[in-house]
């Protein structure tokens, strides 16, 4: 059937920009919980936790907004993705959930504080470790039959996706320190300024060898690269640009920018991935066009989130403003 | 023994779900029990009924934050364990899921806040009104979800193209047959479950002596909402039941334990279906009552599981019980609504211990009923996940083994205990902190505090009391 609007494209956009939304907005508060054993003491974890508080379950709201749009626009994706990272699927859960729980009890808690504050490290390292490992599982690619997934339970988890997952831990753990960075100040904001270059270091290593190894993988993505469309270079080039700020930044004791470029380097790696596989979405066989839902399917939701992703950024936003300034030092009891 | 990942993902599905499902049932009806609660402080100006509403507020943040996390693993099941069904459905289930999400997101942007916090920042009347959007919303929420669900059981409105539905007519599909006697089921077991919740902590707080005044006036309510949803639910239910028997028959045979189609069928009491003799032993019946419920005819004739092969027939023996609980559950509840009656004059209803104590046990009933029900709809669609077309063998994820479905199966039981034996623990302590907590000042209130659910309530989890 031809319409004269084409809603995949849309859809991709729309979903790619969730996708993007979350990685940054839940990425510094899992990083939190990654930088939660590193700490300095008790204190600066309740400001560290206090300052991604009231805007957490916010940020995950995209991932579920993500998850089940992928199912009415992008069915394919949703069933060769979940059966191929099963176990994954079910570990980000799992980790999802833990630290979910910890950030309502340890407020709440005295004496079983110290359990709710391993459940929230060892549960957002978990999520962050399993999400990385999803986007190396994706680079990979994904063995089929028909429309089905028929590889088999761990094939997901490879050398190249174990460094893909530790380097978003890493990266994840870099949002965090340089939000801290921005949010606090004393004591949690130093602790934050010292442990950034080490972070950047590690994502910087992570990021060479997945920009060396994915053209190995998939010849495509060689022929893009080496393939004549040299604008696409910019975005590599951009990213190791916002990583130069992050370092120069920190170095000069800036507090807003070094959160900033993070993002940019987050933004531009992505941007720089989705310029290798487009327009495969299950690579190695199957572009957006191949995932697609019917076209009524994609016009019928498409109304219901044009109307509400307006509310959600209005309120994001409104929720940002209200909090924004500096985290004082922690105040419960 | 080989492990069947079949069973297995069965298994964890109705465990995921089942958890699931007795929070979002309490919510949806006590969301409408807080609005009711602050239209009346509204009207009468009372600030008894704030006191009230102030509580069960706190009740409702926390089972609402349960909720909200094991709804999170529903959403990711259908694609993990049932990625063939997922993948056929697409086109319906995928919208009607997301709109379910969007509802709920909408809902927790507006208005939620606004209904927690906000009392004291907005208006009365403010308040109030988002009250009223946050009970909407559920219902809104539910509205999708029961769709999608009666999809399932009354498929409508869709064509079947190369294994993938489409659909043919949203309205037909989101309306099919069975929808509307589901919805009204649902939401009618929502206000019930709110109605006993709220009558037995509050009998429960009318034995200890606290706050007598505000906690007899929740329970003269609840018993008056009793009164008059216990006995409508019953008719419901028959209407839902005779709905069933003409899109279902083989859900209601085994509902009934009719093994051979024939006329003047007795209502069994008692018996023990054994699928594989396909009969009963041990029957205790009365004659003809099945037909005339049914069919009101004494000698109307209801088909039997003869009707089709022993692998297309439900589990009868879990049908057969799973509905007999609800049922009896359900009678049960309307004995307690009709003693209340009794009582009521000169205000024995908060005098007869018995009758209290009756009540703090009652108050879980309507969960096991709830449980019960959707087991019969459930178990009673079996072998078929999309009634008369796909079996759950043929939904299911062709590359899961029985190891990953094993292993997952004790994650999630691992994590469910873990995560809320904790959610439970604490919403006890909120019902024992009682309205005298809800409405004090609160000791645990910090600067620049999350805006969580949870932080509605104002109780240290781990501290005695």
């Amino acid at each position: 059937m031809e319409h004269t609007f084409d809603l995949t494209i849309i859809w991709a956009g729309i979903i790619g920009f969730g996708l993007m939304m979350y990685v940054l907005m839940d990425g510094f508060d899992l990083g939190q919980g990654i930088l939660f054993p590193f700490a300095p003491n008790e204190k600066a974890r309740d400001t560290m936790m206090n300052s991604v508080a009231p805007v957490w379950d916010g940020n995950e709201t995209w991932l579920v907004l993500g998850g089940a749009g992928l199912l009415a626009a992008f069915p394919l994706v949703y069933s060769v993705f979940l059966p191929a990272l099963y176990i994954g699927v079910f570990l980000m859960l799992a980790g999802l959930i833990f630290r979910g729980v910890a950030f309502e009890f340890r407020f709440k808690a005295k004496t079983s504080k110290y359990l709710w504050s391993w459940s929230f490290s060892v549960g957002s390292i978990v999520a962050a470790f399993a999400q990385g490992a999803v986007v190396g599982a994706y680079i990979q690619g994904f063995e089929t039959e028909g429309f089905v997934y028929s590889g088999g339970a761990l094939d997901w988890l490879t050398p190249f996706t174990v460094i893909t997952g530790l380097g978003l831990v890493a990266g994840y753990a870099l949002l965090g320190s340089t939000w801290l960075i921005m949010k606090t100040e004393g004591e949690v904001q130093d602790f934050a300024y010292n442990i950034t270059p080490k972070l950047l270091a590690a994502l910087m290593a992570v990021f060479a060898i997945v920009s060396i190894y994915t053209p190995f993988i998939d010849p495509s993505v060689q022929d893009r690269w080496f393939g004549g469309i040299s604008i696409i270079w910019a975005l590599p080039v951009l990213a190791l640009y916002c990583a130069f700020i992050v370092f120069n930044s920190v170095r000069k004791r800036q507090e807003g920018m070094p959160f900033v470029a993070t993002m940019g380097i987050f933004l531009f790696s992505y941007l720089g991935l989705l310029a290798s596989k487009w327009p495969y979405i299950v690579p190695p066989k199957f572009t957006i066009w191949d995932a697609a839902s019917a076209y009524n399917s994609q016009l019928f939701l498409l109304l219901g989130f044009l109307f509400v992703i307006p509310i959600v950024l209005a309120y994001t936003s409104w929720t940002y403003w209200v909090f924004r300034g500096k985290v004082k030092e922690a105040g419960y009891h | 023994m080989e492990l069947d990942p079949l069973i297995l993902s069965r298994i964890q599905f109705a465990f995921v779900v089942c958890f699931h499902a007795i929070f979002p049932v309490f919510t949806i009806g006590l969301a409408s029990t807080i609005a009711g609660f602050e239209i009346l402080a509204f009207k009468t100006g009372n600030p008894l009924w704030q006191r009230l509403s102030k509580f069960w507020i706190q009740v409702f943040a926390v089972v609402f934050g349960i909720g909200v996390v094991s709804g999170i693993v529903m959403s990711f099941q259908f694609g993990t364990n049932w990625s063939n069904f997922s993948y056929a459905t697409a086109n319906f289930l995928g919208p009607v899921l997301s709109y379910e999400v969007v509802t709920a997101f909408f809902l927790e942007a507006a208005f939620l806040g606004v209904l927690l916090f906000g009392r004291d920042k907005v208006p009365q009347g403010v308040h109030l009104f988002a009250a009223i959007m946050v009970a909407t919303g559920t219902f809104i929420s539910s509205f999708w979800i029961l769709a999608a669900n009666s999809l399932m059981q009354t498929p409508d409105g869709l064509e079947l193209i190369n294994g993938m539905y489409y659909v043919v007519s949203w309205t037909d599909s989101l309306f099919n047959p069975s929808f509307g006697y589901r919805f009204a089921h649902m939401a009618l077991a929502s206000f019930l479950t709110a109605a006993f919740v709220v009558a037995g902590v509050s009998a429960w707080f009318i034995i200890q002596k606290r706050e007598l005044a505000a906690n007899k006036k929740a329970l003269s309510v609840a018993l008056w909402f009793l009164l008059v949803l216990a006995p409508l639910q019953a008719a419901v239910g028959d209407f839902h039941g005779l709905n069933t028997l003409k899109h279902q028959p083989m859900k209601v045979a085994a509902m009934e334990g009719n093994w051979e189609t024939s006329t003047g069928v007795p209502l069994l009491l008692f018996a023990i279906p054994d699928q594989k003799a396909q009969t009963n032993h041990l029957e205790v019946k009365i004659p003809k009552l099945a037909s005339y419920v049914l069919t009101h005819d004494w000698d109307g004739e209801l088909p039997g599981l003869n009707e089709v092969p022993i692998e297309e027939q439900p589990p009868v023996f879990v049908v057969f019980w799973s509905f007999r609980v609800m049922v009896g559950l359900g009678l049960l509840m309307i004995a307690f609504a009709l003693w209340g009656l009794v009582l009521r004059p000169k205000g024995r209803i908060y005098q007869s211990k018995a009758f209290l104590n009756g009540l703090r046990i009652m108050s879980i009933s309507p969960f096991f009923a709830v449980l019960a029900g959707w087991v019969v709809t459930e178990s009673g669609r079996a072998p078929w996940l999309i009634y008369g077309q796909m079996t759950h063998a043929q939904g299911l994820t062709p590359s899961l083994t029985g190891g990953m479905a094993l292993f997952t199966l004790i994650g999630y039981i691992v994590v469910y205990s873990l995560v809320f034996s904790a959610g439970i623990y604490y919403l006890l302590k909120v019902f024992r902190g009682g309205l005298e907590k809800a409405s004090a000042p609160h000791e645990m209130d910090e600067i620049e505090r999350p805006m969580r659910p949870f932080s509605a309530a104002h109780v240290a989890i781990d501290e005695d009391l």
